[in-house]
């Protein structure tokens, strides 16, 4: 269930509003014929909650004091359990199992996060035409409906994963590892995700990437770091897309630059078009960059 | 919207927890909820009421603590609290680049039985 938005979500169990809600909670009455295997000597007079994840059976074993309660309010046996645990936790923790996965392979892992109609696949067609002979990139590409954007990311000639997320506003952790498995990864060291087009709701999930690229048009106006600020406060690297279109459109350079370092100080920025190609060779130099630092923090590789 | 989601999430971890700790009823759930996690804490109160009732969750307390947001200013070597996002370091005026607290959103404990 995505926190920000309330979209429907596959991977988790949603509680009391989804049809699934009778397999995760429900109200038993017990009364003499249930089939249940229980020891002698229980008397369920009152109505009975158990937190059940398998409708009908029951292995569980009843202590003989929890059931003598007068009202269901508790039989004196009343604790504190200590959780301490991130309500994404589980999301977390898929991402971290991702990221090791992706160490252990080499690869180095870009998020790639916008408004829709920022320019992200085509920056990354463009990006992935270009790197040269020592970066090879495989592209995870979601979206709500369509193919679309990954039939124009096969135009690159890289490997290309389309996950379809169908009314989930956001890529997971668990999405990301079932497409991976998608992918052929030989040869690779270059991961590219394209996340859903959405400046809210991807910021709060981890996908075990390296790098979170936050695209900025120069159309969208140049406030949205201030408008969006988790989104930007989560970029390592701030793209300023269709860089061609600036005059076109009255895009206040200073301001932009001055509103994304204010949202994200220790973002690195760059100023690209893919049209024209501005800028694309300093960011294929910084690609380059990074995943030779990766290389060399992995013990393994030669 | 956004806080029933979030609450949706906790109610299955404390659900799954209260579970696995053998308790069949809910009577407390503690959230630890960030200045600047984004959430509303009478937002998530609202989402509860609506989510637990047929759950064993169904009538608990729901205690949400507010974790004040905490900067870290490298430059100063120093600490300091503000509940804006784009806080300014007190000492030198200069945009935090470093946030120690302030975007949790956590299960912090549960009274079961």
């Amino acid at each position: 269930m995505c926190k920000e938005c309330g979209c429907g979500l596959p991977g988790e169990d949603p509680v009391g509003v989804s049809a699934h809600h009778h397999e995760h909670a429900h109200v038993h009455e017990h009364d003499d014929e249930h089939e249940h295997e229980h020891g002698a000597g229980h008397h369920h007079g009152d109505e009975h909650e158990h937190p059940h994840t398998h409708p009908h059976t029951h292995a569980h074993q009843h202590d003989e004091t929890e059931h003598q309660q007068a009202d269901g309010v508790g039989g004196g046996t009343r604790r504190t359990v200590e959780v301490r645990r991130a309500i994404l936790d589980k999301n977390d923790r898929l991402a971290e199992r991702n990221r090791g996965f992706f160490r252990a392979r080499g690869l180095l892992v870009l998020n790639f996060l916008s408004a829709p109609g920022s320019g992200k696949t085509s920056f990354i067609r463009e990006s992935v035409q270009k790197l040269g002979p020592d970066l090879k990139a495989g592209v995870i590409v979601g979206d709500l409906a369509t193919d679309n954007d990954a039939q124009r990311l096969r135009e690159s000639g890289a490997p290309v994963v389309q996950i379809t997320t169908g009314t989930v506003c956001h890529l997971e952790a668990e999405m990301v590892s079932r497409a991976v498995k998608r992918l052929d990864l030989t040869g690779l060291n270059l991961l590219i995700i394209e996340n859903v087009g959405n400046l809210v709701c991807p910021a709060s999930y981890d996908l075990g990437e390296d790098l979170r690229i936050v695209l900025l048009s120069v159309t969208e106006g140049e406030d949205k770091p201030l408008k969006y600020p988790p989104m930007f406060q989560s970029a390592d690297v701030v793209i300023i897309s269709k860089i061609d279109l600036a005059q076109a459109c009255g895009y206040d350079r200073d301001t932009a630059l001055a509103n994304i370092r204010r949202a994200a100080p220790k973002a690195r920025i760059f100023e690209t078009s893919a049209k024209t190609g501005q800028g694309m060779e300093a960011w294929r130099e910084f690609l380059f960059q990074q995943q030779q630092e990766r290389k060399a923090l992995d013990p393994l590789s030669l | 919207m956004h806080e029933l989601s979030i609450m949706q999430s906790a109610l299955s971890l404390a659900l799954d927890q209260a579970r696995q700790a053998g308790g069949s009823r809910v009577h407390t759930i503690r959230l630890r909820i960030g200045a600047l996690s984004g959430v509303v804490p009478e937002a998530l109160e609202f989402a509860f009421e609506a989510l637990a009732p047929g759950t064993p969750a169904e009538g608990a307390k729901l205690a949400v603590e507010h974790v004040p947001a905490r900067f870290w200013c490298a430059q100063c070597a120093r600490e300091f609290q503000s509940d804006d996002l784009f806080a300014e370091c007190p000492g030198c005026h200069s945009p935090s680049g470093e946030l120690r607290a302030g975007r949790e959103m956590e299960l912090a404990s549960l009274e079961i039985d």
